[in-house]
């Protein structure tokens, strides 16, 4: 495989007993791309993730990621890749410093070096607190950015983001997608898992999944090009909307 | 007539100002939208227009009746919290039954709305399914058939589809069209700037104000703004190009857009080609985004909305 790809995947599949969650998926991912992952619930997006991150081993297929073949260095794939959620990355009991304390030990980083590099990112991310303003009392937008922070620590080449801006107000949402516009400059791959279409018109490339398959693969404007939609929101139920409960 | 009339409405938690100088209208009949991120304001609203809370200072008429009747109010419009409010451990069938009851549906009618109510939400294959066991978009569909079973003149609805995928909240919404249909009102609040495009009238809220009340259309107009997308394969020169000639500029991807006054525009374009020379790109007007609207409301020292 060539190693200019950051992530490659050759009919990647996972079945879960007679449930085939992702079918023969095949993608090719570079360097500095946001790249995105579409899909309604069930639809296969998280499974096909955990698979890149070397939490779940495919059933058939090959995927390498960062280098490494996930079936095989699953753990140094671990280390190349920083995962934010808005739902549950922090711990709201803690302060800003603890969290990020918290994280260099998950992530085995040094915590000089970590402080160095969380004071730099906090900065690049806009966010001028004290390190023991408690989490809990951040407004939405703020901890999505100290999410950011922590996921950055070890300095991963590969960063997945899930639904990282819904919910929060829009100059919030712009202004996260300003620092993740940077990474992706700086070289660094971004995946974004969402099933929100304003967050989509964001990658420079997407996937639409549907019952484990990619429907689609390709840039945002090609894709309403191609379908004649006026927006993603179309376009995905055109293209998505067949599942139903 | 007007079916919630609400004048300088605040509202304080403590210090904190949760609602500041909140006045608008919903007319019958119409889907009104409360739009606005996490924090706006719209769940205190909500909770003040049935009842839950007081009201501090303002006034606030829901049906003609005086937001002291709060009783009155409760049995006349349908309420949907934000939190999942049905009992996990009941069954569809049974959560429906218990809301009849709660709300003095006569016994001899219970059956015939329960009927009509699977009709509209195709819920009765899982009638003996535990509420706590139904997917998300089900458990929201649930949800609204138990705020209809004593047929509100008003519904309220509070983030109906938040964390929902968008094709359980297309169904949602055309589960909302069809009750409109039949001549209820309805206020639902979302953080999703696109569903504002589904409903009669919006009101943009954020930091306990009102930025905007009107149709989407009128919004549109009185925004008097218009959106281009750029493209180029050198995307960061045609970024410093655009960037001081705009009064806003985003990138999307593989993208560039960019606010500016209709007043202004041709002219705009005209210096934008007179300094690109030399650099390949193309451009094409696009539809404003609700979120462009927000924005500009949002921050208007920068903006300059009147």
């Amino acid at each position: 495989m060539n190693a200019e790809y950051m992530i490659r995947t050759e009919d990647l599949t996972k079945v879960f007993g007679n449930f085939t969650a992702v079918d023969k998926m095949n993608i090719e991912i570079m360097p500095g791309q946001i790249f995105g992952f579409l899909g309604a619930n069930g639809a296969g997006k998280t499974t096909a993730i955990r698979m890149l991150c070397g939490l779940l081993k495919p059933s058939s297929g090959k995927a390498m990621v960062a280098g490494y073949d996930v079936r095989v260095d699953s753990e140094a794939i671990k280390r190349k890749i920083g995962y934010m959620s808005q739902r549950f990355s922090l711990y709201d009991d803690l302060s800003i410093g603890e969290n990020i304390r918290f994280y260099s030990g998950i992530y085995q980083v040094p915590y000089k070096v970590a402080m160095e590099r969380a004071k730099d990112s906090l900065k690049m991310v806009g966010l001028d607190l004290s390190m023991k303003v408690m989490t809990g009392s951040l407004p939405l937008g703020f901890k999505q950015r100290l999410a950011l922070v922590c996921a950055l620590l070890h300095d991963p080449p590969l960063l997945i983001l899930d639904e990282p801006t819904s919910g929060v107000d829009p100059m919030a949402r712009r202004a996260f997608w300003n620092v993740i516009n940077s990474l992706a400059e700086q070289g660094k791959t971004i995946i974004v898992s969402t099933h929100f279409m304003d967050e989509a018109e964001y990658c420079h490339r997407l996937i639409i999944m549907r019952s484990g398959s990619v429907l689609v693969d390709d840039s945002p404007r090609a894709l309403k090009e191609k379908y004649g939609s006026r927006n993603m929101q179309e376009l995905f139920l055109l293209l998505a909307g067949a599942v139903n409960e | 007539m007007n079916t919630i009339n609400i004048e300088h409405l605040c509202y304080y938690y403590d210090k904190v100002q949760a609602l500041d100088d909140v006045s608008l209208s919903v007319i019958e009949g119409e889907i009104h939208g409360l739009i606005g991120p996490d924090s706006a304001g719209k769940t205190t609203l909500m909770r003040i227009l049935c009842g839950l809370m007081p009201t501090q200072e303002g006034k606030v008429s829901v049906l003609s009746l005086d937001s002291d009747d709060f009783m009155q109010i409760r049995s006349l419009i349908g309420y949907m919290p934000q939190r999942f409010s049905l009992y996990q451990d009941l069954s569809v069938a049974e959560n429906l039954k218990f809301f009849a009851r709660l709300f003095n549906v006569p016994a001899g009618e219970r059956d015939k709305r329960m009927q009509d109510l699977y009709a509209f939400s195709h819920l009765e294959e899982f009638s003996g399914r535990r509420a706590g066991a139904l997917s998300g978009g089900m458990k929201q569909k649930l949800a609204l058939s138990c705020a209809l079973i004593h047929r509100p003149r008003l519904l309220i609805l509070d983030e109906p589809t938040y964390g929902v995928d968008p094709v359980s909240r297309q169904e949602f919404w055309q589960m909302l069209k069809q009750i409109q249909g039949d001549g209820t009102t309805i206020l639902v609040s979302t953080p999703y700037m696109d569903e504002a495009e589904l409903c009669d009238r919006v009101s943009l809220i954020n930091g306990g104000k009102i930025l905007e009340s009107d149709t989407l259309t009128n919004i549109r107009s009185k925004w008097n703004r218009k959106v281009f997308s750029f493209s180029a394969p050198n995307l960061k020169q045609l970024f410093g190009v655009l960037e001081p000639l705009a009064e806003s500029c985003q990138l999307f991807g593989n993208e560039i857009h960019i606010v500016i006054p209709n007043a202004s525009a041709a002219q705009s374009l005209d210096i934008i080609k007179s300094r690109v020379e030399g650099i390949k790109y193309r451009y094409e007007e696009i539809e404003s985004s609700m979120e462009d609207i927000f924005l500009s409301y949002m921050n208007p020292g920068v903006w300059r909305v009147s």
